[in-house]
């Protein structure tokens, strides 16, 4: 464990309106991990499953092209954005709202673990201190601080997610809002702030392209004839295509595995 | 005066030889029934005496005193009222005492005299045919079920009839044996519009006896799915049908005129079911609903709202193929080689996954629905498959395929799984090895995905498992929704 102290904040952290006093710090990165270019991945924990896709799409994506994904561990959009960095070599700071030395949420202890194998967990609370409500909303400062843009992927009205947005907002950082289905109230939240103005994310690539990154990570070649059709259930497939039941789901199966399309609740959409 | 009667007291599913002895002294008249009787056995008592009253026979003066040897085992139930009443009167010599000995009987009396049926004849006609006896007196009803034993049945309807018989005065009565055919034709497929995929794996669990789970919104015909498997199974073995039927019977639930059951049980408990229900056990040692789907199909509809305890303890079944009901006084098996369906929704307040819907459960209860089912159990399941709403494009679609022809795939599947098990070619391992990678798949979730791909080829005739074959096998593994809270 290490602590750093307010004038060894990383500058980006360092130069936000109201920093914390101190940072401690969990895991085998160094905190020079910290002062690389990071981006936020943020949004609703009880998430859809298109949301949980794209937010590790995202956090997988880019963080092969060596930008470090911050989130806050929390389960849904948080989880899977860690998650998607993990799968790549690229690295992944998780911001607790809590000491550094509690599992929470419970269910993401194996996930922290990981994380601190990795990268690193960071917080302004000393070990040992609860997690408590009041004590999230600061939390996200520190995660919108210590990133050059914040992605919300998908959030509620009144969502954490657009807390840490608006920190983001306030101190000038870029916005970056995932547009979802006008008639679903998780998306409300990131609708609402495309409305405001942030930037509509429709790929990795944006994101990529205002950090002034190019990415180095060739994209799996998607030329089957079967994305064309998504999204869509398997059995719209079998009924659009001719092709069997058989064929249609073995077909679907292999563009998940090469990494180009997912299932969430029955209904198969494209990752690429 | 002594004089004996055999019979057959059931623990668990096996049975255990019993001698009445019918004992005669003088003294105030009065009937004592010894050997750890029941309640239920005590109060043959009244029924025997009513019985032999009312038969026209003399219920002997005097002291008497019956003893169901051996005494340490316990009995249970109105079968033994039959050979306590030919006893007593094989011993105040109102019948031959040598021909009975030659007998197992069971049955319950009635006042007048009848004879009512009682659960396990089947397993007490086993139990005669062990001993050598070669023949078991028993209500008429139950002819049919005692005659799958092997021993000749001779059905009565009433005691004296009974009496009239081992007097040598009357000879037994006909009875019919059914086919062992189910009574209902079951659900056809052919009911069910679209679905494609569910029917899809419907038929690879048919196929390869695999557990299924169906996840989807309500009213997406899950259930109606789940309800078809029986139609597609193939009828069961001459020595299964009699395992299945030996079950059914000390559960008291075979068919009078169709006893054997020569096809897949289906059984359905309600999500309320206790451990007991399900697994067996209870006061009288009952099997439970997994027994009684032994080499059938277990439906639990709305899986995630059966109580956890009743869910974790099928886990020893589907590892073993039975259940041990362990008490004080020892432990019982009963045989439970059945085949696993179960549906759920994919949240509590069953929006999710239906695009018309707005699911309105917070993260926690979400997790805590999905806590209810542990990665053990959800490990047991070899096909997932989630079933999104219908459009209405497919309700207008005419009716699927009817289950007959599914049913002969099904059969000729396996007959080639029995024959000799398709091998992967080394295309089909690589596809696999890289899933492995990619895709958070577990060692037993490899195991699965390797056993789907072995029934998938041998329903597409296929000598050998082919890339496709294991690219259709991981579509149907645990979502990764399902898996982690």
């Amino acid at each position: 464990m290490t602590v750093l102290r307010r004038r060894d904040l990383p500058p980006l952290l360092r130069a936000i309106h109201d920093p914390p006093a101190r940072l401690f710090l969990r895991g085998n990165s160094d905190a020079a991990l910290l002062a690389q270019p990071a981006v936020a991945i943020v949004g609703a924990r009880a998430c859809s499953p298109y949301g949980a896709q794209v937010a590790r799409m995202l956090g997988r994506e880019l963080a092969a092209a060596g930008v470090v994904i911050v989130s806050g561990l929390a389960r849904g959009i948080d989880g899977e954005a860690h998650r998607g960095a993990l799968e790549t070599d690229g690295h992944t700071v998780a911001v607790l709202g809590c000491g550094i030395d509690r599992d929470y949420p419970a269910a993401h202890a194996t996930l922290a673990q990981s994380i601190c194998r990795r990268s690193l967990l960071a917080s302004e609370y000393e070990p040992g201190v609860e997690p408590a409500p009041w004590r999230f909303p600061a939390r996200n400062r520190i995660i919108a601080g210590l990133c050059v843009a914040t992605i919300v992927v998908e959030a509620r009205e009144r969502s954490g997610a657009l807390i840490t947005a608006d920190f983001a907002l306030e101190e000038g950082r870029e916005v970056f809002a995932v547009p979802g289905e006008i008639t679903s109230a998780l998306s409300a939240g990131a609708n609402a702030l495309l409305r405001l103005g942030a930037t509509p994310l429709t790929s990795a690539a944006d994101v990529l392209e205002s950090l002034g990154i190019e990415s180095t990570a060739a994209r799996p070649a998607a030329d089957h004839p079967l994305l064309d059709l998504l999204p869509a259930t398997a059995d719209e497939l079998v009924r659009k295509t001719g092709l069997a039941v058989g064929e249609v789901i073995a077909a679907l199966a292999e563009l998940d595995v090469a990494g180009l399309a997912a299932e969430g609740d029955g209904i198969y959409r494209r990752l690429a | 005066m002594l004089a004996r009667a055999v019979t057959f007291a059931l623990v668990g599913l096996e049975p255990r030889r019993v001698e009445v002895e019918a004992h005669l002294q003088g003294g105030t008249p009065s009937l004592t029934i010894v050997g750890l009787a029941d309640r239920a056995c005590q109060e043959a008592k009244q029924r025997v005496r009513s019985g032999i009253l009312s038969a026209e026979l003399e219920f002997p003066g005097g002291h008497v005193t019956v003893n169901l040897a051996p005494a340490e085992l316990k009995k249970e139930g109105s079968g033994f009222d039959l050979p306590i009443a030919l006893a007593l009167l094989a011993a105040s010599h109102q019948l031959p005492r040598a021909r009975l000995a030659d007998h197992a009987s069971c049955g319950e009396l009635a006042l007048d005299g009848r004879l009512r049926r009682v659960g396990g004849v089947l397993a007490v006609a086993e139990g005669a045919r062990r001993d050598e006896l070669e023949r078991i007196i028993c209500p008429y009803e139950a002819c049919a079920e005692a005659a799958l034993a092997g021993v000749e049945p001779i059905g009565v309807r009433h005691l004296a009839d009974a009496v009239a018989y081992l007097r040598g005065e009357l000879e037994p009565p006909e009875f019919i044996v059914g086919n062992g055919k189910p009574r209902r034709r079951p659900l056809d497929l052919a009911d069910v519009r679209g679905q494609e995929r569910g029917r899809r794996a419907l038929e690879l669990a048919a196929a390869g006896r695999h557990n299924l789970l169906l996840g989807g919104p309500p009213g997406t015909g899950k259930t109606m799915l789940a309800r078809r498997l029986p139609g597609i199974l193939p009828p069961l073995e001459e020595e299964q049908a009699l395992e299945v039927t030996r079950i059914h019977s000390v559960a008291g639930l075979v068919d009078l005129d169709h006893p054997l059951i020569g096809y897949a049980p289906f059984r359905a408990p309600h999500h309320s079911a206790s451990t007991a229900a399900i697994v067996g056990g209870g006061p009288r040692l009952r099997p439970g609903e997994a027994s009684l789907a032994h080499r059938g199909v277990l439906l639990l509809d709305e899986l995630a709202e059966f109580q956890r305890p009743a869910l974790e303890a099928l886990r020893q079944p589907l590892e073993d193929g039975e259940l041990v009901v362990a008490r004080a006084a020892g432990s019982v098996r009963f045989p439970a080689r059945f085949q696993l369906i179960a549906t759920m929704n994919l949240c509590p307040c069953g929006a999710r996954g239906d695009p018309g819907a707005h699911c309105s459960c917070s993260a926690q209860r979400l997790a805590r629905y999905r806590d209810k089912l542990s990665r053990a159990l959800l490990d047991r399941f070899d096909l997932v498959v989630t079933v999104p709403r219908a459009r209405a494009l497919e309700l207008q679609a005419g009716p699927g395929e009817a289950s007959d022809p599914v049913r002969a795939r099904v059969v000729a599947a396996r007959l080639r799984l029995a024959d000799a098990t398709p091998k992967r070619t080394s295309a089909a391992d690589e596809l696999l090895t890289r899933a492995v990678e990619r895709l958070p798949l577990s060692g037993r979730g490899r195991a699965k995905v390797a056993g789907v791909s072995r029934t998938i080829a041998a329903l597409a005739d296929s000598d050998a498992v082919l890339p496709e074959h294991v690219a259709e096998a991981l579509a149907y593994r645990a979502p990764t929704e399902l898996a982690t809270p």
